[in-house]
């Protein structure tokens, strides 16, 4: 076990965990953050997306000794008080979820991807979010509120 | 129009309800209270001083706001919606002023709380309806006795109840306090649908916003202070029991608290959960948190002992085969005399179909949350038979049924694997013996291998064509590892003369259960795909063929007993054909189409393939559906896209394989689910407006897509699908995919 400083969400955050612990469980078990699910813990489903310096990142794979000192948002860290994200507001328009167990990191994928490419074409769109697995079989509004968001940027 | 409706509630079940549904407890409820800091605690009404009970379903503020219980459980369906739309109809209430909660368990309050065969709305709809219009009579009384009105003089609206004459007008707050002191009206008047002003008007996700912020409300969620984690090693194939355990590397680990072997098995398990207990003995690990959990959980030692045969895929593929050139003692469904009718035909098509065990990979693996005292068991967390589980706990916990409680959080997928609660029961245990509240959580490849999988399925279609291609006699023979997948009674039969349905079952130590429409999940795609052969083989387009069939049903049936409306199925076969323009050809698009009925709801489906790459692409699927009385339009679209998507995405890449009993694919670097590039670009969906009670709606648009897309498939590459995963090839279904 070992102390480990992490900026969550612009917050920094100390927890005592083994070095290999993954910050998706440091996420939920340490900090209380629920926002990124588990649903693999392989990187094959996108369930537990976070943004790392920016970048959308599997947090299952990820050690929490490798992420420190950088930059995490969180789900959580999304909206700015009352304010959603445009992304969360494109996901309520087209009433996206079913479930909802995989749209907290359907979404920041797509937040993830339009800070670096605001309109995204249909091919980039998909290529983003195909690392993503939907259960409940929401593509085709994931698809668009994904566009609707790149509208609204 | 009025409907007059008894409503089956007399005044000393609502009292009993009201005693047991103090205000203080009602809000008790919100167990999420206590897991998110009061100021994230958003709600866009006015929290209310005082809360009056008016019936098990609702409450009012005195400010006016109105809770809503939603009863069942919400598994994706979006019954926390709709469900209370439908009492806030009838109440005749603003939805702004709505707050909708799950309402906990409570055999004696609701009736089926459980999510299921796509009947929540469809078994629920007079009891909300009832609910909500109960509920206004007694606040229209209310302001009667305080205005002293005839209440015939009054009406409601939005929330108000109005005295026209006297312009006198009070709203539902006011009244609360006197109309829940009032009898519950024996009688009462339910609105015109054709009056509908919150049903059949698209309503957003009531958890929407707090989805869409990763709020805490999946039952993988739920935390309290003080809790351990808790995680199970189940045997790793089907036919092997845990001998001995060594844990003594693990034990030693950071932050492990226990390690010990449990059975969770009640002795008079239900029926429906023989089998799904297929692990009854497992090895319990207990610590402080999730990864020290499963570090610790690969340092056990376990000795498995074989008690049952280990069945790979090659053997129930052969023993399936080999079943359907067998004839069953009895048929299911005999017309006329089918073996004239085949000796006499002018052509003959035969075809066999075949589709693997799937598993359900909720994408919130199983959990449950468990504080056991010797005085009282509470359970939290995701489960579709609440009652069951709330029942099986307190016999295998030797409690009492009122010391035990059982509260639904909102669940991460359904689709029949949280029909079996095992997961509950076994919290459960882990938390009598631990003595400390624990949340019990499966890996990812502890759910995938833990099966109550959709059984492996084959069925063989013999169908004969006189020389006017007539369909004259019609043969199916199915088999699968839990029972045949055929419904004798359904189309086709009643539109052939001659009509012979089989079923074989083939027993085995894999378990299973339901799994999304079941049996309809994969029969409708092969029956359908048959039919397209058929057509063909008669020269005549898949849908006018079809056609001809229903019309047959509607003027002459056979027989008596069929399950299905022909006019209604022919409706939706009409309606989809016309939206899509059928008959049209676009160059490069393969369109194929299917119908089918299951869950009293009838649904034709037309699927539009593109070759991408020299791959087949679903461009776009159109659906008609006959669901009747749609209360929630646009998540009713959602549901049925949903069932679209996972129709094509199973019968493309899905299969679970095994190997002397070991499941081969444990996680999804190996079981393929569909994603968005496979997935279709665009979904288009058509109600049927008929004004009849709503029927199913979470199942019934799966099955006829994957006929529809084999029929596609078959026109874009000239070659017929008749083996699931279609994008498999055949012979590593019974090899080890590594
Ligand atoms: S949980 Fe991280 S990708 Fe699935
Ligand atoms: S909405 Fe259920 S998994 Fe995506």
């Amino acid at each position: 076990m070992s102390v480990f400083k992490l900026k969550v969400n612009n917050e920094i955050k100390e927890v005592n965990v083994a070095p290999d612990t993954p910050v998706l469980w440091v996420l939920r078990d340490h900090l209380q953050l629920y926002g990124a699910k588990y649903g693999c813990g392989i990187g094959q489903c996108g369930a537990c997306t976070v943004l790392v310096d920016g970048v959308g990142t599997r947090s299952c794979m990820l050690p929490v000794s490798a992420a420190e000192g950088r930059d995490i948002t969180t789900i959580e860290g999304l909206a700015e008080g009352d304010k959603l994200h445009p992304v969360q507001e494109a996901w309520l328009e087209h009433d996206v979820s079913q479930c909802g167990y995989c749209q907290s990191g359907q979404i920041m994928t797509a937040v993830g991807l339009l800070s670096k490419n605001p309109q995204p074409t249909d091919e980039e769109i998909e290529a983003a979010m195909n690392g993503h697995i939907c259960r409940c079989g929401t593509y085709v509004r994931i698809r668009k509120a994904v566009k609707t968001a790149s509208q609204k940027l | 129009m009025e409907d007059i409706i008894k409503t089956n509630y007399n005044r000393r079940s609502f009292l009993k309800v009201s005693a047991a549904a103090g205000g203080g407890l009602m809000l008790g409820f919100n167990w999420l209270a206590g897991c998110v800091p009061a100021a994230k605690e958003k709600t866009s009404v006015a929290i209310p001083d005082e809360w009056y009970d008016i019936n098990a379903f609702l409450k009012i503020g005195n400010n006016g706001v109105v809770t809503i219980f939603s009863p069942n459980p919400e598994i994706g369906q979006n019954v926390k919606t709709a469900m209370p739309m439908i009492v806030a109809e009838e109440l005749d209430v603003d939805w702004s002023q709505v707050v909708v909660e799950q309402a906990p368990l409570d055999a004696a309050k609701y009736r089926r709380q459980v999510a299921g065969g796509s009947q929540s709305i469809r078994q629920g709809w007079q009891s909300l309806r009832m609910a909500g219009a109960t509920a206004r009579r007694m606040l229209m009384e209310a302001a009667a006795q305080k205005w002293q009105v005839p209440v015939e003089e009054l009406t409601t609206q939005a929330g108000s109840v109005i005295h026209e004459t006297s312009g006198r007008q009070a709203g539902y707050g006011e009244l609360a306090d006197l109309a829940a002191t009032l009898e519950v009206p024996a009688e009462v008047a339910l609105k015109d649908p054709k009056d509908f002003s919150i049903i059949g008007h698209s309503t957003k996700n009531v958890d929407g916003p707090k989805i869409v912020r990763g709020e805490p409300l999946y039952g993988l969620d739920y935390y309290e202070e003080g809790m351990l984690t808790a995680m199970i090693i189940h045997p790793p194939a089907f036919g092997i029991r845990p001998g001995k355990v060594d844990d003594s590397a693990a034990r030693n680990m950071p932050g492990i608290k226990d390690i010990f072997v449990i059975n969770s098995k009640p002795a008079s398990a239900p029926d429906q959960w023989q089998k799904t207990f297929a692990f009854p003995e497992m090895v319990a690990i207990v610590g402080d948190s999730t990864w020290q959990v499963m570090q610790a959980k690969r340092a056990v030692r376990v000795e498995w002992e074989r008690v049952s045969p280990g069945i790979s895929t090659s053997d129930y593929r052969n023993d399936l085969t080999a079943l359907l050139e067998v004839e069953p003692a009895k048929p299911a469904r005999l017309d006329g005399n089918p073996e004239q009718a085949f000796a006499r035909a002018a052509k003959v098509v035969e075809s066999s179909y075949s589709a693997p065990y799937l598993a359900h990979n909720t994408l919130e693996p199983m959990n449950f949350f468990a504080r056991v005292t010797p005085d009282k068991a509470e359970l939290i967390g995701p489960v579709q038979t609440p009652e069951r589980l709330w029942k099986t706990t307190a016999e295998v916990l030797d409690m009492p049924l009122e010391k035990v409680s059982v509260q639904m959080t909102r669940q991460g997928g359904g689709f029949g694997r949280r029909l079996y609660g095992h997961f509950g029961v076994e919290a459960a245990v882990i938390a009598q013996r631990t003595g400390k509240p624990i949340k019990l959580i499966y890996s990812r490849e502890d759910d995938m291998t833990y099966g109550t999988y959709r059984p492996a399925y084959k069925v063989k279609y013999r169908a004969a064509l006189d020389a006017n291609n007539r369909l004259i006699g019609f043969h199916v023979r199915g088999a699968g590892t839990h029972g045949s997948p055929v419904f004798a009674n359904r189309f086709p039969a009643g539109a052939v003369d001659n009509y012979l349905a089989e079923n074989h079952n083939l027993d085995s130590n894999i378990s299973t259960g339901a799994w999304r429409a079941p049996r309809s999940n994969f029969i409708a795609g092969a029956e359908q795909a048959f039919l397209d052969e058929v057509a063909e083989a008669a020269g005549q387009d898949p849908v006018a063929f079809r056609l001809t069939l229903f019309e047959r049903a509607i003027n002459n049936p056979v027989g008596s007993d069929n399950d299905y409306d022909a006019q209604r199925y022919a409706g939706v076969i009409r309606l989809v054909a016309e939206k899509a323009g059928w008959g049209k050809e676009t160059p490069g698009v393969y369109r194929g189409f299917a119908a089918y009925y299951c869950h009293n709801s009838y649904v034709a489906e037309i699927v539009d393939v593109v070759m991408k790459n020299a791959q087949p692409q679903v461009q776009k699927v159109w659906c008609a559906i006959d669901c009747g009385i749609v209360v929630n339009p646009d998540a009713a679209r959602n549901q049925v896209e949903g069932g679209i998507v996972d129709g094509i995405g199973h019968a493309m890449f899905s299969a679970m394989t095994f190997i002397e009993g070991e499941p081969l694919q444990k996680n999804f670097d190996t079981y393929r689910m569909i994603r968005m590039k496979e997935a279709p670009r665009e979904i288009e969906v058509f109600f049927v407006d008929n004004g009849i009670d709503p029927t199913g709606l979470g199942e019934p648009a799966l099955p006829p897509v994957q006929g529809a897309l084999a029929n596609a498939l078959y026109r874009a590459t000239g070659r017929r699908y008749y083996h699931q995963p279609f994008m498999m090839p055949n012979s590593e279904l019974g090899m080890a995919l590594s």
